[in-house]
């Protein structure tokens, strides 16, 4: 009896441990299944590399799209790189242990704080100001990769930091016994050993923004053309698939759902690249 | 380990004492501004929300009816904690069923627990939109549920069940294994052990991974509008659309016609994420001190 109570439990925990691989599976084989066919129809070229999105004219081109995401992107990046690196480092070895214990939750808040509610602050604040003293009607590039780059800098902080106090503390002793400064050693001795862990935390990043839907469409413009410059609106590809979902039929449906497969194909290199990375490190 | 590490680095006054190196003067001062930025950054969101909203809190934003002339939050408020109850049911005892698999029953290294790891790192990377249209394509139209609370129920307990495994996974790590022992010792079978020992002693950390779960639930937008769609009423059954806060709160910012109203569902969704986090870090730091 005890021993049928036993073996039953047994079944259950490994069924349950079964559920995350069904959800990828189920996950992989309904967006593929109703996304491929229409790649197909489209044809593969014309859908990723055409220029044109109007679904009006059964034109299916996402190149606009997907270039918006990664100019986005690479301007999230650009903001949010430096000064979460920076920041991962002052708290890993600079910050005092009275102000790390403030610090730190305040940075877990920043990754609490929903996508709607940096979409609305940027809406409210951002977009006026960089229309007010930059140019553009606001709702442009600029905007949405400012605020991406908040959006990701608890991510980049979290794991850069961890990954700079992973470096054996006598890398940094080495470094102090030549002659270099503390801020010297930390810069040119700890972040290089550290190297690998931040590139981590730049791709984990990049996995953020690229995906991230509700605070970019807030902001971003959202037209549906060829991305023209930093102070103009732009699309990506996750805003296409919220913009249009909801009207969508037929083939326009099924472009969107492709839209959503690129999306995804993109999201599994860059966790594949994160997940080599991470290894590397250890 | 990396902690006494660190001691040494920052505690040892005469080690960091300031070099007058211009360089270093120069490092030092931009790892202060990248710091003081980010805090500000926080200070900023946090408080020009709360400035602008609180005053445009009212009593009215509390009625049990949405209408056009009052855009009330309730019922989107009441919604977000039916969502969150039905997410939660969901995922917890999946995620805490696996994490148990894992680590207590599993072998070490196996193949199974290595698809089972690989699995559980892609979801938790795959953003909200995509898990928001495989609801739409599974639940909502493969399954005929519709735009309803279980659609969306159902997605986000996805969505959340690699953070739950996770967390539980390091609170069962943190058991130390002669409870086990001691449990076995008194013939106690691996059931029971896990059920009356390990659990238990685990179910802070379980806790602080399950409300910081809640958090994000109640943060989402995108994987909620195309599987519980957008009506803004209390929903009379699980097969009814229902919006959550954060969807209500996208709805409104995006109409643009009620702003004021807008900002203070934000102070509301804020104070909501705020709470949560800090009894998710003081749980948390409950078993870290034990």
């Amino acid at each position: 009896m005890l021993k049928k109570k036993e073996q039953f439990m047994r079944l259950i925990f490994l069924f349950s441990a079964c559920t995350s691989i069904i959800a990828v599976f189920l996950i992989c084989i309904f967006l593929f299944a109703n996304g491929i066919p229409a790649m197909s129809k489209i044809g593969v070229f014309n859908f990723l590399l055409g220029k044109n999105w109007k679904p009006s004219n059964a034109l299916f081109g996402i190149l606009p799209m997907i270039l918006g995401s990664i100019y986005v992107t690479a301007g999230a990046i650009l903001i949010g790189v430096p000064i979460g690196v920076l920041t991962a480092m002052y708290l890993s070895l600079f910050c005092p242990k009275k102000l790390y214990r403030l610090i730190k939750p305040a940075i877990e808040l920043l990754a609490g704080i929903p996508s709607v509610v940096y979409g609305f602050f940027g809406l409210v604040v951002l977009v006026p100001f960089i229309r007010n003293y930059i140019g553009g009607n606001g709702s442009v590039m600029l905007t949405a990769s400012i605020l991406l780059g908040m959006m990701i800098l608890p991510t980049i902080i979290n794991v850069s930091e961890s990954a700079i106090r992973a470096v054996p503390s006598n890398y940094y002793e080495g470094g102090r016994a030549l002659g270099a400064s503390h801020e010297r050693s930390a810069f040119f001795v700890i972040l290089p050993a550290a190297k690998s862990g931040v590139f981590a935390s730049i791709v984990l990043g990049v996995g953020r923004a690229i995906g991230e839907t509700m605070a970019v469409i807030m902001v971003a413009g959202n037209q549906a053309r060829m991305p023209k410059g930093l102070l103009k609106g732009v699309r990506t590809l996750t805003a296409n698939i919220v913009i249009e979902m909801g009207y969508a039929a037929d083939l326009h449906r099924e472009a969107l759902i492709a839209t959503a497969v690129v999306l995804f194909i993109f999201i599994l290199i860059i966790n594949l690249s994160f997940s080599l990375l991470n290894r590397k490190s250890i | 380990m990396s902690t006494s590490k660190k001691t040494v680095i920052n505690n040892n006054k005469k080690l960091t004492s300031k070099s007058k190196d211009p360089v270093s003067l120069i490092l030092r001062i931009l790892v202060w501004c990248a710091a003081a930025l980010t805090i500000m950054i926080l200070f900023v969101i946090i408080g020009y929300i709360l400035y602008k909203g609180i005053p445009n809190l009212s009593l009215d934003l509390f009625d049990l009816e949405y209408n056009t002339q009052n855009v009330s939050l309730m019922p989107a408020l009441i919604n977000t904690v039916i969502m969150t109850i039905l997410s939660i049911t969901i995922a917890v005892p999946l995620g805490i069923f696996s994490a148990i698999y894992l680590t207590e029953y599993a072998r070490r290294g196996s193949r199974l627990v290595k698809i089972v790891r690989i699995t559980a790192e892609t979801l938790s990377g795959i953003p909200s939109i995509i898990y928001g249209l495989f609801g739409l394509l599974f639940f909502v139209t493969t399954l005929h549920w519709g735009f309803s609370m279980l659609a969306g129920g159902f997605t986000l307990s996805i969505m959340i069940l690699p953070l739950i495994m996770r967390t539980t996974e390091e609170a069962l790590h943190a058991v130390p294994d002669s409870y086990r022992e001691g449990s076995y010792g008194l013939g106690a079978g691996k059931m029971r052990t896990v059920f009356t020992i390990v659990l238990p002693s685990a179910t802070p950390g379980i806790l602080a991974g399950v409300i910081l779960a809640i958090g994000r639930i109640v943060g989402e937008t995108a994987a909620l509008i195309y599987t519980s769609g957008t009506v803004a009423d209390i929903p009379d059954s699980l097969l009814s659309s229902g919006r959550t806060l954060s969807v209500h709160m996208y709805a409104l910012s995006s109409e643009g016609l009620f702003m004021d109203k807008a900002y203070a569902t934000a102070v509301v969704l804020i104070i909501l994420v705020i709470l949560l986090n800090r009894i998710s870090s003081y749980t948390a730091g409950k078993i870290s001190k034990s």
